[in-house]
């Protein structure tokens, strides 16, 4: 197995110098090995989007290094990142261009990380491909092709998003607590898709969520952020056996607070 | 009673070549207007000056000899590059995007009056062979078909070429680089890179619009541009409005909108030519231009807040 994403002591505080300074990530270590899938849990301002926007790249890191499937990525702006990655967002509008075609996005995604030429953006055996991949969504989008994404819903949005991540396999995917905006029944179903993918494509991934019960359900790994660090590292038998209660005790154990979000403890 | 006796339906009736001719004209540079302000969502000034530009360098060029239709690829070239500082003001220096723009406009003031040493250059249709202009609008039947089958053939080209462009890999990185950023880098897109081509191509077409123009009127001017935005905007929006429902979910849609977007600009000219034959003052045309433009900036937006309170 070789080691598909290494994080390694990596700071970046807000800006800093002011009195609106804010240590996001504080010493940040983590790794995952080939075929990982971490759920990241931890209260509001934990760190836990931070850090899959430091891996991303969106800005640079203070210190520390990234490395991912051996490349020290650390250095690299956002765009070359991509050819990495695969990324969900919280909000169903970021992931996709709503102003183009279904098809449109997909290759777009299609083409993540190669030089974007003068040839069609679209081909005809690529239209034939987005058509079979979507009919695995059971959405009734593979006959929609040329419809605008602004007409589909969040729901939809993601699913395609999803799908978009896998078009070319990523070395990492970064979920993004991508189910938070969508109501109960389409967030088990936008959970069960990203399952089947990351199954079906053998992906590393990382996966936030504020809801305890899907950090437990889903993935091989898990851990737990607070202040910026990582707290907890569960695996393997450990992480089967593990319960809410178990989390809400462990995190109390090392935080020193009660775990003050609602939205964890009700889901 | 008095003021009505006065208009002279015929009058209408002759300027309507004129107002067909220059909104083709124009409609180029509305193409221009429509890629930044729809397609890359960025409020592009630099065309006030760009236009210029492009006339004041193709006048410039015909008068030194060079032949009128490789003048038009300079005042193309050079609308380019205009294009290119605000892209790079922009993208590199961090500048937000409408004041690079204001700012490359300013500079092209004074770039404009170097290249054509003075305020004001005449290229007369008798000493050179234009590629259009007004006088042959007036001048015999053949020489009025030759320039309208030339406005059209300019604006069917350069409409076939835009939508190849837009239908390719680099068309579609453009189109999400406006439409979402965040997701284009996601996507592995050079969001700068492609914000700077895209400025670059639409500020080409309005500086090969203002080539045109300056043949057209047999002169270029360092405030030929002034307002130009206003009309480019006015020209979308219009042909938006009154086009859009037309075209809605057929086929080939995106080429449809390109020419409701000259067909605005023809509409734009059309309107202010009845406008200076009802003859309102030509001093008020641009503050009427501006009101047109509010109002139908505003419609969409009044609709929508509308619908909203009916909820």
């Amino acid at each position: 197995m070789a080691e598909m994403l290494k994080i390694d002591n990596i700071r970046k505080t807000f800006n800093p110098g002011t009195i609106n300074e804010k240590v996001a990530l504080d010493g940040v270590n983590l790794s995952l090995e080939e075929g990982d899938f971490v759920t990241v849990i931890g209260g509001n301002g934990a760190g836990k989007s931070t850090t899959l926007n430091a891996v991303a790249g969106v800005w640079p890191v203070d210190s520390g290094k990234i490395y991912i499937g051996g490349d020290d990525v650390t250095r690299l702006s956002e765009y070359k990142r991509a050819k990495y990655l695969g990324r969900v967002f919280q909000d169903p509008m970021t992931g996709t261009a709503t102003t183009m075609s279904i098809e449109e996005n997909m290759a777009i995604a299609g083409r993540r990380g190669d030089r974007r030429g003068l040839s069609w953006g679209i081909t005809k055996k690529e239209r034939d491909t987005y058509r079979e991949l979507l009919a695995t969504l059971n959405l009734g989008l593979e006959d929609r092709l040329s419809s605008k994404v602004g007409l589909l819903s969040g729901g939809q949005r993601q699913a395609i998003t999803l799908l978009m991540s896998a078009i070319k396999k990523p070395k990492l995917l970064l979920l993004d607590e991508h189910t938070a905006a969508l109501d109960p029944k389409t967030a088990a179903k936008v959970l069960e898709i990203s399952d089947r993918i990351i199954a079906e494509h053998h992906l590393t991934a990382m996966m936030v969520t504020h809801n305890m019960k899907d950090a437990i359900a889903h993935g091989n790994r898990l851990i737990m952020m607070h202040e910026g660090k990582v707290i907890l590292n569960i695996a393997g038998e450990e992480k089967k056996k593990l319960t809410v209660e178990d989390l809400l005790h462990q995190f109390e154990k090392v935080s020193g607070e009660e775990f003050a979000s609602d939205k964890a403890l009700l889901s | 009673m008095a003021y009505l006796m006065s208009l002279d339906p015929m009058a209408l009736f002759r300027s309507m070549p004129g107002a067909f001719a220059q909104g083709m004209v124009w409609g180029l540079m509305a193409l221009g207007v429509y890629i930044t302000y729809r397609l890359l969502d960025f409020a592009d000034l630099t065309v006030d000056g760009s236009f210029a530009t492009g006339g004041a360098v193709a006048v410039m060029l015909i008068r030194g000899g060079m032949n009128p239709w490789p003048a038009l690829i300079f005042a193309f070239a050079a609308g380019m590059a205009s294009g290119f500082i605000t892209g790079f003001l922009h993208t590199a220096l961090g500048i937000p995007g409408i004041l690079a723009s204001i700012l490359t406009q300013i500079s092209l003031y004074s770039i404009n009056l170097n290249i054509m040493g003075c305020s004001n250059q005449a290229v007369s249709v008798d000493k050179y062979p234009l590629v259009v202009s007004l006088r042959y609008l007036s001048d015999s039947p053949s020489t009025k078909t030759k320039i309208y089958i030339t406005c059209i053939l300019f604006c069917i080209a350069v409409v076939a070429i835009l939508y190849w462009y837009f239908g390719t890999e680099q068309g579609h990185a453009i189109r999400a680089t406006g439409c979402n950023p965040q997701m284009a880098r996601a996507q592995g897109i050079n969001t700068n890179f492609h914000t700077v081509i895209a400025l670059m191509i639409s500020n080409g077409l309005v500086g090969l619009s203002g080539g045109l123009y300056a043949q057209y009127q047999g002169a270029a001017d360092v405030n030929m541009g002034r307002g130009a935005i206003v009309i480019g905007l006015a020209a979308v929006i219009i042909g938006e409005v009154l086009f859009g429902k037309l075209y809605a979910g057929k086929k080939f849609t995106f080429a449809y909108t390109l020419f409701a977007v000259i067909g605005g600009a023809i509409i734009y000219y059309i309107v202010m030519n009845i406008v200076l034959w009802l003859k309102l003052p030509s001093d008020d045309l641009k503050l009427f231009s501006a009101i047109v433009v509010a109002i139908f900036l505003a419609i969409p937006y009044l609709k929508a807040t509308h619908k909203g309170k009916e909820k």
